[in-house]
């Protein structure tokens, strides 16, 4: 990872209030190419929302974001998408009621002559990038409210890279999963991270960070405590920035 | 994501060697059980009625060409519409305003053929009818418009915004002509609602019939083609063969049904004159075929399929019914979507307005009178469900059946009293509600 040249993502001064409540408090934070960056901080530090903001769920009051150095207009999920930025909610975000393959295709369906949704297409596009991810997922043709949390979450990922991900956003990939799935999602970070794939990793678990960020970004109350270079830092110093909200001295 | 669930993966194929033969036939045929279910609901409500009829009436009426050509008239109005409102509570959403949109569309129709158009179009002028529906369908489609509107974008639960327009589009209809009767409705408008004359014939029911035959088999054939193409699992030929069998022996038996009912003899009589026809009109056997609003609903139904399950519109409308959020985070516009379904929904219920006054040859303002309330428990009975995301179109306009074969048997076993035919409606929607919840508790 090089932080030399154009950083994949920058958003510039980020605010954003609900009803008087800063959620978030001119916050600016970079992305660089195959780089791993960990979001991290207390419940209603901000974390989520910042990035909603990136995703395209929630709009800025007021801050820039740039892609590849171009300012980038993000209203909504769609422009988020346009600009190869993909999202791994929380709750996942898959409709219970769909299969497979019309949750990796919502909102962007295959479509045949007269605009006819390619069921078949797109269960066989699926199934190839299933097939990749979790070898052994093979309901295909039921609604994902039938599969197990690590398939579900299976779903949510092939969802996010099957578009050509260059900004990729995961909010707490591992909270639901076991310790093989978990595992499971660390390889697959550090396979997408080798694609030069950038990745804000939104956690709380701060060993996960430890072990695939780069750089650590920790708030508290809606503003930026600091940002460091994982491998420059312990386990202690992040956990004091995220409770003291105090920058160690090595920091970046 | 690794092999946890692996015993699940495995616990079917174990299974199926235990499986009865019946449920060997329904996996293999990949049949909807949900939906053999309610056929054979039907089919018992059907013999039901008859076999009544035999046993204390002395005969039974209910399984006769006539009945059943007539039920099939009554399910028109209420099944175009049930379509509709499966887009509608799918997306949890609910509409009470439609039987009042049938009432207020048929009367501004009513008034446009009757009084207004002639005047410029001379009488039973051709065009007449035809622009009366579109603006019939439009305008339904225009009050849907704003009803969504309200909902998505000010974000009045749609119950109070349909319930308010239940009550002011029942009053805009009394005012349109101050509570008058407004008839007769141009000739070739009353075709559209059905009667001798509005059905197409014992030829044309045969040319509708085989088409559907052919379609279905083409269908049948592109959809293994295209398993085929991707390496997706085959249904057996034996399975294949029996659901195209199922499939083409009901159009084949809906055309001999409707063949066999004759139309009756005073209209034979005036027939034969107007034609100059020398065989005495007792001789005479002219069937009816399918009936204009029953091809209406039927070109209304295979509309709405191929929409909800062949199109993104419709994949949206089970999106948002499933998980309104992701669908939003998927990049769906769930508001402007709604516009379109409360749109829809307006568009059906007029067009239901069209066939609804044609049928009664003219136009009151108590048309479509607490339609809304059959609509919906026809949605209901046909498995659409209220908590959203799950609903069929052919469930629903097999729902109406139900209701309209409950009605119409209470009706031929003497007890016609509206009372009557109101419990016994109500029972069957609490208890179809009550099996779907068994059905779906032990299906999952």
């Amino acid at each position: 990872m090089s932080k030399s040249g154009t950083p994949l993502v920058e958003m510039r001064d980020i605010s954003i209030a609900f009803g008087g409540i800063k959620a978030v408090d001119h916050v600016s934070i970079d992305l660089y190419p195959g780089e791993v960056v960990g979001l991290l901080g207390h419940n209603g530090a901000g974390k989520s929302t910042l990035i909603k903001c990136l995703s395209g769920a929630y709009q800025a009051d007021a801050g820039e974001i740039y892609v590849n150095g171009e300012k980038a207009e993000i209203s909504n999920p769609r422009d988020a998408r346009s600009y190869n930025i993909e999202t791994i909610y929380q709750t996942l975000a898959l409709a219970d009621n769909l299969n497979a393959a019309s949750n990796l295709f919502l909102g962007r369906e295959i479509v045949g002559p007269g605009g006819f949704l390619d069921d078949s297409a797109m269960e066989a596009e699926t199934r190839k990038i299933l097939a990749r991810l979790n070898p052994n997922f093979r309901k295909f043709d039921v609604p994902v409210s039938a599969l197990s949390g690590g398939q579900r979450q299976s779903v949510a990922i092939a969802r996010a890279v099957y578009f050509n991900a260059k900004i990729l956003i995961m909010d707490e990939p591992t909270a639901a999963l076991g310790p093989q799935e978990t595992q499971m999602v660390a390889e697959l970070i550090a396979e997408l991270k080798k694609q030069g794939i950038g990745i804000f990793l939104i956690e709380h678990d701060i060993h996960a960070v430890m072990d695939l960020c780069d750089r650590a970004v920790v708030m508290k109350n809606g503003q930026r405590v600091g940002t460091v270079n994982v491998n420059e830092v312990t386990d202690e110093d992040i956990l004091g920035m995220i409770i003291m909200g105090k920058k160690p001295e090595n920091a970046v | 994501m690794t092999d946890t669930n692996e015993h699940q993966e495995h616990a079917p194929q174990v299974s199926t060697a235990k499986l009865n033969p019946v449920a060997k036939f329904v996996r293999a045929t990949e049949l909807d059980t949900r939906m053999l279910g309610m056929v054979g609901a039907l089919i018992l409500i059907w013999l039901g009625f008859h076999f009544y009829g035999v046993f204390f009436k002395g005969g039974g009426v209910f399984l006769t060409p006539r009945n059943l050509w007539n039920l099939s008239v009554q399910t028109a109005v209420t099944g175009i519409m049930a379509t509709g409102m499966v887009l509608v509570i799918v997306t949890r959403n609910i509409d009470l305003s439609v039987g009042s949109i049938v009432g207020f569309t048929g009367m501004i129709m009513g008034v446009l053929q009757v009084n207004i158009l002639p005047q410029y179009l001379g009488l039973g002028h051709p065009a007449i009818w035809v622009i009366t529906v579109i603006v019939g369908i439009l305008l339904g489609g225009l009050i849907g418009c704003l009803q969504g509107w309200l909902t998505a974008y000010l974000a009045i639960p749609a119950f109070i915004v349909t319930l308010g327009g239940m009550l002011i589009w029942r009053g805009a209809a009394f005012l349109v002509a101050d509570g008058k009767t407004i008839a007769p409705v141009d000739q070739n408008f009353a075709l559209l609602g059905g009667g001798p004359y509005g059905a197409i014939g014992s030829t044309g029911s045969w040319i509708v019939g085989l088409l559907g035959c052919a379609v279905v088999l083409l269908l049948m054939y592109r959809g293994r083609m295209n398993r085929m193409k991707h390496d997706f699992r085959l249904r057996p030929l034996w399975a294949e063969a029996t659901v195209a069998g199922l499939a083409c022996g009901v159009l084949i038996a809906a055309v001999l049904v409707v063949d066999a009912y004759p139309w009756p003899i005073g209209i034979v009589k005036a027939y034969a004159e107007a034609h100059n026809i020398s065989t005495p009109p007792s001789e005479l056997f002219i069937s009816h075929g399918f009936a204009i609003p029953v091809l209406i609903l039927a070109a209304v139904g295979i509309g709405m399929t191929i929409l909800m399950t062949r199109t993104r519109f419709g994949r949206y409308v089970f999106a948002i019914g499933g998980n309104p959020e992701a669908a939003a985070l998927s990049g769906i516009d769930t508001r402007m979507m709604t516009v379109k379904i409360f749109a829809l929904m307006g568009m059906l219920a007029g067009l239901a307005a069209v066939v609804a006054s044609a049928r009664l040859t003219s136009a009151t303002n108590a048309l479509g009178d607490l339609e809304e309330l059959y609509v919906i428990a026809s949605a209901v009975i046909g498995g659409t469900s209220l908590a959203g995301g799950v609903g069929t179109i052919y469930g629903a306009i097999i729902g109406t059946m139900v209701i309209q074969s409950l009605q119409t048997g209470m009706v031929l076993i003497g007890y016609g009293d509206g009372s009557y035919r109101k419990i016994v409606v109500g029972l069957a929607l609490v208890l179809a509600v009550y099996l779907d919840i068994i059905y779906r508790k032990k299906t999952n």
